[in-house]
């Protein structure tokens, strides 16, 4: 399996050495690292190189680390049926970089980047409908960024007395609780309450 | 017709038409939950189809970045609930992936008994549903009487009849009682009779079939560009299953058959889903013999960090104590990484994409749901169909807004 995947690998790599910053193989599956501007040349490569023929588009979806310069890493999983392959493309943005659409190569990707774009906020050129999809109509702000909390920032309830629904910023009773079982042992990097005096010198 | 058309008689006075929309949902039973669809009709044809998702959208993504690996996994049965078991599969072999985990053989063939038993429960629901969209009403009655002997034994496995969170990572919850597997080859040998009371209520049903012949064709090149998987992707011909293509589980030393389409529409669909619960029958008669073998007489769960110790290692020792404490409190940790597992599930290829960052919950966890793909293809196979092919044609893509929305 894996020797199959290090040929594709290179193959991929020599044919393309302009597109493919880097690729590895872990677990068992093939990764490559693709600039943004060479996106759409190389997934029409993959669609129609013989040995690749990576024909459908399984997935597109974005990770967020708000830690790195370039923030959002935009990941594609393609698969090959005539081969029996599974690839996955990175592209790693800034959080004001675009990327170009895939969508006239994939006509799939078309509900996957609405889905980027609605959960990440990262933009999509070329893509001729980018409205939001999963969220509700009218929402603010990026879900799936690091950054946006669990609760998020609008609550809505029906109004018995103005007999609609209103939406109302968050209220919480009490602070949402997150639950860190990290053992301080192992692992976990913050001071527990009570714990504050320990790196103290004694005297 | 549309007078916009070239329709210049002045003298019949007939006024300018303009195309109509209308919306279908959220709230309309043919929309198997809560679709929002705005349509364009050109009189009765479909000319524009707009899907309107989220309605039931949970944020499911977002609420695993903070919880456990093990508090994820009762998500992923809310997401499709017709067939729950075939979710936390993959969820459970993505982790499986990155710990490097291997499934002891018992609870293996229980994966793919109850995989399979998924599959019939959900072509059960999704053929006879449909059926009822199309105009009959009989179907449903007699197919929900067989889905309710199966959510007894997922009850009688694992204690609760849709939302089982009974695989979990590295094996599966409780053992099977031996009762129980009887039961199960009982009902084995009186589902295809069940099967074929269904056949003769609609397969060669005239009305059944004028409203699913030659409807919502998809041809190949269809099933690559919108990335069908599933039944739809074999109803044009692919010869496509991932048991088949890219076994897990124990998959591969199972003897079944994938039914292959040829016309791609809405009745060779119907058709393989009746096949496809025929197949499934016997792989789970073929997974019980196998249960029944001795080398499957093993454990079911790998016993390790990821799992909790032997209940009557909990009475004795302190150190098996320790660590059901902290597996149900911090987690296990998993190793840094990424992968993408995917299963086939009774609607399609679901996968699982999960970035571990080697702390006890994920970093991101991206669900690959088959439905969403296959919603989105709606628009294109609707195109130039009537109205009323629109439920036809929602039914037989076989959605569940539980996976679509997320």
């Amino acid at each position: 399996m894996s020797d199959a995947l290090n040929e594709l690998g290179e193959h991929i790599a020599s044919k393309r050495p302009d597109c493919v910053l880097s690729w590895e193989i872990s677990f068992d599956e093939l990764n490559v690292d693709v600039a943004p501007s060479s996106l759409v040349g190389f997934v029409d490569f993959l669609k129609s190189d013989a040995t690749c023929r990576f024909t459908s588009l399984v997935d597109i979806t974005g990770v967020d680390h708000p830690d790195r310069a370039k923030r959002f890493d935009v990941i594609y999983h393609f698969l090959s049926m005539t081969n029996n392959q599974r690839i996955r493309l990175r592209v790693s943005i800034r959080e004001e970089d675009m990327v170009p659409s895939i969508i006239d190569l994939h006509p799939s990707a078309n509900w996957f980047e609405r889905e980027t774009f609605d959960m990440f906020g990262i933009l999509f050129t070329g893509h001729p409908d980018l409205r939001r999809i999963l969220t509700d109509y009218g929402f603010r702000g990026y879900p799936l960024r690091k950054d946006f909390p669990t609760t998020g920032y609008i609550e809505l309830r029906y109004d018995e007395a103005e007999k609609r629904v209103v939406y109302e910023p968050v209220d919480l009773v009490q602070e949402y609780r997150q639950f860190d079982f990290m053992s301080p042992w192992e692992g976990a990097k913050y001071i527990l309450p009570g714990d504050e005096k320990t790196d103290e010198v004694p005297k | 017709m549309d007078g916009s058309k070239g329709f210049e008689d002045a003298l019949t006075g007939e006024q300018k038409i303009r195309n109509f929309n209308i919306n279908f949902g959220p709230q309309h039973p043919a929309a198997h939950g809560v679709l929002r669809l705005v349509l364009e009709l050109d009189g009765e044809i479909v000319e524009r189809c707009d899907p309107h998702i989220g309605l039931l959208h949970r944020g499911t993504e977002k609420l695993m970045e903070s919880r456990t690996y093990l508090q994820n996994l009762p998500y992923l049965d809310r997401l499709d609930y017709v067939a729950p078991m075939n979710q936390e599969h993959a969820w459970c072999m993505a982790i499986e992936k990155l710990t490097g985990t291997v499934v002891p053989r018992r609870a293996s063939l229980i994966r793919v008994l109850f995989s399979e038993i998924g599959r019939n429960l959900n072509h059960l629901l999704n053929v006879t549903t449909q059926a009822m969209d199309v105009g009959a009403l009989t179907p449903p009655l007699w197919g929900f009487a067989e889905r309710e002997k199966l959510m007894d034994f997922y009850e009688r496995a694992c204690g609760a009849r849709l939302h089982a969170a009974y695989f979990r990572p590295g094996g599966v919850h409780q053992d099977l009682p031996p009762k129980l597997l009887d039961d199960l080859d009982a009902w084995c040998e009186q589902f295809p009779s069940k099967l074929d009371d269904i056949d003769g209520l609609l397969t060669e049903n005239r009305i059944f079939k004028q409203r699913n012949v030659d409807i919502g064709v998809v041809n190949q090149q269809d099933v690559l560009d919108w990335g069908m998987s599933g039944v739809m992707a074999r109803s044009a011909g692919l010869a496509w299953d991932l048991r088949r293509a890219q076994p897990y589980e124990c998959y591969d030393e199972f003897d079944f058959q994938i039914p292959i389409g040829k016309n791609g529409d809405c009745y060779d669909r119907f058709l393989m889903r009746m096949e496809e619960m025929r197949q499934s029958t016997k792989i789970m008669q073929q997974a019980l013999a196998k249960l029944r073998e001795p080398d499957a007489q093993t454990d079911i769960l790998a016993r390790g960090k990821l799992t909790p110790p032997d209940r009557g290692d909990m009475k004795r020792s302190m150190e098996a104590l320790i660590h059901h404490f902290k597996l149900y409190t911090e987690g296990f940790h998993v190793p840094a990484g990424e992968v993408y597992a995917a299963v086939e599930a009774p609607k399609g290829e679901f996968g699982v994409y999960m970035v571990a960052d080697g702390t006890n919950r994920p970093y991101r966890a991206k669900l690959r749901a088959p439905g969403f793909l296959h919603l989105q293809a709606l628009e294109y196979m609707t195109k130039g169909h009537q109205l009323a092919d629109v439920a036809a044609i929602i039914g037989t893509l076989d959605i569940v807004f539980g996976e679509v929305d997320r």
